[in-house]
C-alpha cells in the first residue's frame, strides 16, 4: 500500500465517522446549553435597567427565543446546513463574523504556545534521557514537575509583575498598542511582543508534560535492537539519537500534541483573561455570562471541529512516519 | 503421583473475596510462600515509602490534611471576617502573620480554610469522574459490540467539547456552590478513566479466572464488579490521584474568574480578588498561589509514587 493510499483512506474514514459525531455534538450542546436558566432577552433587559414585560416579550420575538424547543433546534440545524451560525442578540451581528474576527488571535496564541512547548519539550525530555539518573535529570525532572503542578493563571500573573511592572520590559495586556496605528512587519513586532507572555504561560504546563513524555520514550527506544545496531555500524551517537532514536519516539508526542491542539480552545479561557487576549475562550466565557446562545454553540461546534481535525492531522502525521500504521 | 494429588486436595485456597485478597496483595504484598518469586510480590505501600520523592508528596499531604481538619481550631470564626486594616503586608503585623487583603480580611485565615474547599471538591470531583468513568468503562470494555460501539461514542462526544468550557456552562446551569462545582467538574473528567478501564477490561476479560468464574456460573455483575475490577484498579488509582489535582487546578480557574461559590474562601478566589491591587500588593496573588503550588505537588509526586509502585515494567528493570 502506497502512503497516499493509506492517508487517503484514513482521511476517508474520519469525515464519515465524524459527521454524527459533529451532529451529535451540536444537539447535545443545544439541550445544554437551554437547560441554563434565564435567556439573551433576560440580560439584555437587566443591563437595561429593567423592561416591560411586553418588551421582553418583543426581545423573544426578535431573536426566535419564544418557539418551541424542537422547533429552535430545527431552524438552528438547517441554518447549520447552510453554513450560517445565527446571530448574535448581545453583539448584534451574525456569529460568523465575530468568530472569524477572533479566530486569528486565539490561533496565534495556540500556535505559538504549542510549537513553544514542543521545542522546549524535546529540547528537555532528550537532555534528561541523555542523562539519565544522573543530576541534570534529577533537577529537570523536578522542574517539570513544578511547572506542572502551577496553575495557568498564577504564573501568567507573576510573570506580568514581573516582566511588565518590574522590569517594563513587555505590556501587560491586549495585542497591539492601542492607537499606534502600525502597519506591516513593525505591526507583526507589535503583536509578537504582546503574544509573548500569554504564549510563554500556556506553553509551562506543556512543556513539563512533553518533556516526561520524550524521555520515557526515548529510553524506551534506546533499549531497541535496532539503535545497538546502528551504534554498532559506527554511526555517530549524534545521529543516531536524532535520526533513529528521535523519530520514534515522537509517535507518542505527536499523539499528546494532537488531543493539546484540540483542546487547547477552552483552555486558554483563563490565560485569555488574564492578559486580556481577544480570543475565542474569552468570547465564550461572556458569551455564558449573557447566555448568548448562537455564540456559545458556535465556539463549542468551533472547538470540536477543530479537535476533530487535529486527531485527523495527527492520524495523517503518524501514518506518514510509521509505515506499520493503515 | 500419589503425593502431587494429595498436595493438590490439602492446598487451601486463602479465604476472602477476590477485592480483599487483591487489594491486600497490592497494598502490603502477597505472603512470601515461595523465595523464587520475592520480588515479584512487593506490595505498593513498601514502594511508596522507599521512592523519596513519593515520600514528600505523602507528608505534604498529610500537612495539608492535617491543616484542613484543624483549620476552625487553628483560625476560628469566618475568614470572610474583617478583622484589620486593608492592605498589611506580611510580617508587618504580628497578629495576622501573612497579612491582610483589600478588606481587611486574614489571608492566613483564608489559604487554611481554602485548604478544607479545595480539598474537599478535589476528592469528592474526582470521586464522582471515577464513579462514572470505571462504570462506563467496565460496561463498554466487558461487553463489546453495539454497548462498545455506543459508550465509545458518548465517551468521544464528551472529550470534543472543551473541558473547561462545559465545567463553566454546568455551573451556570445550577447554581455556583460547591456541590454544583464537584459535579460538574466530575463530569467533565470521567472520559479519561472510562478509556483506561476499558482497555483494561479488555485485556482481562480473556484472563483465564474469568473463564474460571464464567464456568462456576457466576452472573456478568459478579464477575465484572468481583473479579476483573479488583485487578484492573492499578492505573485506576495511578489516575485518581492525577485527577484530584486536575479538579483543584480547575476549580482554582473557576474561582479566579469568579465563577465559584461565593460563600466559602478559596484560594483562587483568593488570587482573582487580589488581582485588582496587583502592582502593589502582589503578596495576594503570591501566596494564594503557593498554597495551590503545594497541594497540586503533593498529589502530582504521590501519583508518581503510585505509578513506579504500580507499574511491572518499571519494577522488572530495576
Amino acid at each position: 500500500m502506497t502512503r497516499r493510499t493509506r492517508m487517503a483512506g484514513i482521511a476517508r474514514r474520519t469525515v464519515w465517522q465524524a459527521v454524527p459525531t459533529v451532529f451529535a455534538i451540536v444537539v447535545l450542546n443545544f439541550f445544554l446549553l437551554k437547560l441554563m436558566p434565564g435567556d439573551a432577552a433576560d440580560v439584555l433587559a437587566g443591563e437595561a435597567g429593567s423592561a416591560t414585560v411586553e418588551t421582553l416579550a418583543a426581545l423573544r420575538a426578535k431573536f426566535g427565543l419564544d418557539q418551541p424547543l424542537l422547533h429552535q433546534l430545527g431552524s438552528y440545524l438547517s441554518h447549520l446546513a447552510h453554513f450560517n451560525l445565527g446571530y448574535s442578540p448581545r453583539y448584534d451581528a451574525p456569529v460568523m463574523q465575530l468568530i472569524l474576527a477572533r479566530l486569528p488571535n486565539t490561533l496565534i496564541l495556540m500556535s505559538s504556545a504549542l510549537a513553544f512547548a514542543v521545542v522546549a519539550g524535546v529540547v528537555f525530555g532528550a537532555i534528561m534521557a541523555h542523562w539519565a539518573g544522573k543530576w541534570p535529570d534529577r533537577v529537570l525532572s523536578v522542574l517539570a514537575l513544578l511547572l506542572y503542578s502551577t496553575p495557568g493563571f498564577w504564573i501568567g500573573l507573576l510573570a506580568i509583575i514581573l516582566f511588565s511592572v518590574r522590569l517594563g520590559w513587555l505590556p501587560s495586556g491586549g495585542d497591539v498598542t492601542v492607537g499606534a496605528n502600525l502597519h506591516g512587519v513593525a505591526y507583526a513586532a507589535d503583536v509578537a511582543k504582546h503574544a509573548l507572555l500569554p504564549a510563554a504561560t500556556l506553553a509551562t504546563f506543556f512543556v513539563a508534560i512533553y518533556a516526561r513524555l520524550t524521555r520515557a520514550a526515548m529510553l524506551e527506544v534506546q533499549r531497541q535492537d535496532f539503535v545497538r545496531t546502528a551504534h554498532a555500524k559506527g554511526l555517530h551517537p549524534l545521529r543516531v539519537s536524532v535520526r533513529h532514536v528521535l523519530r520514534n519516539a515522537l509517535m507518542p508526542l505527536t499523539t499528546m500534541v494532537g488531543i493539546h491542539f484540540g483542546t487547547l480552545l477552552g483552555g486558554a479561557a483563563v490565560t485569555e483573561t488574564v492578559f486580556s487576549w481577544p480570543g475565542l475562550g474569552r468570547l465564550a466565557l461572556d458569551a455564558v455570562m449573557a447566555r448568548d446562545f448562537s455564540v456559545l454553540l458556535g465556539v463549542l461546534l468551533l472547538s470540536s471541529m477543530l479537535v476533530i481535525i487535529a486527531n485527523l492531522g495527527i492520524d495523517l502525521l503518524q501514518a506518514w512516519l510509521d509505515p506499520r500504521i493503515t | 503421583m500419589a503425593s502431587d494429588s494429595s498436595e493438590l486436595v490439602t492446598a487451601e485456597a486463602p479465604a476472602g473475596s477476590a477485592w480483599r485478597r487483591q487489594l491486600a496483595g497490592a497494598v502490603f504484598g502477597a505472603r512470601r510462600t515461595d523465595v523464587a518469586s520475592e520480588r515479584a510480590t512487593r506490595g505498593v505501600w513498601r514502594g511508596l515509602l522507599r521512592n523519596p520523592s513519593a515520600l514528600v508528596g505523602i507528608v505534604l499531604l498529610s500537612t495539608l490534611t492535617a491543616m484542613a481538619l484543624a483549620a476552625p481550631h487553628l483560625f476560628p470564626g469566618d475568614p470572610l471576617d474583617m478583622v484589620a486594616p486593608p492592605f498589611e503586608w506580611p510580617g508587618a503585623d504580628p497578629l495576622y502573620k501573612l497579612g491582610t487583603d483589600s478588606l481587611g480580611r486574614d489571608v492566613a485565615a483564608g489559604i487554611a480554610h481554602g485548604t478544607r474547599v479545595s480539598l474537599l471538591i478535589g476528592a469528592s470531583a474526582a470521586g464522582i469522574g471515577l464513579l462514572i468513568g470505571m462504570l462506563v468503562g467496565a460496561l463498554g470494555g466487558f461487553f463489546g459490540g453495539v454497548t462498545d460501539d455506543l459508550l465509545a461514542r458518548v465517551t468521544e462526544v464528551f472529550q470534543t467539547v472543551p473541558s473547561f468550557l462545559l465545567v463553566v456552562v454546568i455551573v451556570a446551569i445550577g447554581k455556583p456552590s460547591v456541590t454544583v462545582i464537584a459535579l460538574a467538574i466530575g463530569i467533565a473528567s470521567w472520559p479519561t478513566v472510562a478509556r483506561i478501564v476499558r482497555a483494561e477490561f479488555r485485556t482481562l476479560r480473556q484472563a483465564d479466572f474469568v473463564l474460571a468464574a464464567r464456568s462456576q456460573g457466576f452472573s456478568n455483575a459478579r464477575i465484572i464488579f468481583g473479579e476483573i475490577l479488583p485487578n484492573a484498579l492499578p492505573p485506576v488509582i495511578v489516575t485518581a490521584s492525577v485527577m484530584i489535582a486536575s479538579a483543584i487546578l480547575i476549580e482554582s480557574s473557576l474561582s479566579f474568574l469568579g465563577m465559584g461559590d461565593p460563600n466559602v474562601v478559596t484560594w483562587g478566589g483568593m488570587i482573582g480578588a487580589g488581582r485588582d491591587s496587583l502592582r502593589t500588593a502582589w503578596y495576594l496573588t503570591a501566596l494564594p498561589g503557593a498554597a495551590i503550588v503545594v497541594a497540586v505537588l503533593a498529589l502530582n509526586l504521590l501519583g508518581d509514587g503510585l505509578n513506579d509502585a504500580l507499574n511491572p515494567r518499571l519494577r522488572e528493570r530495576a
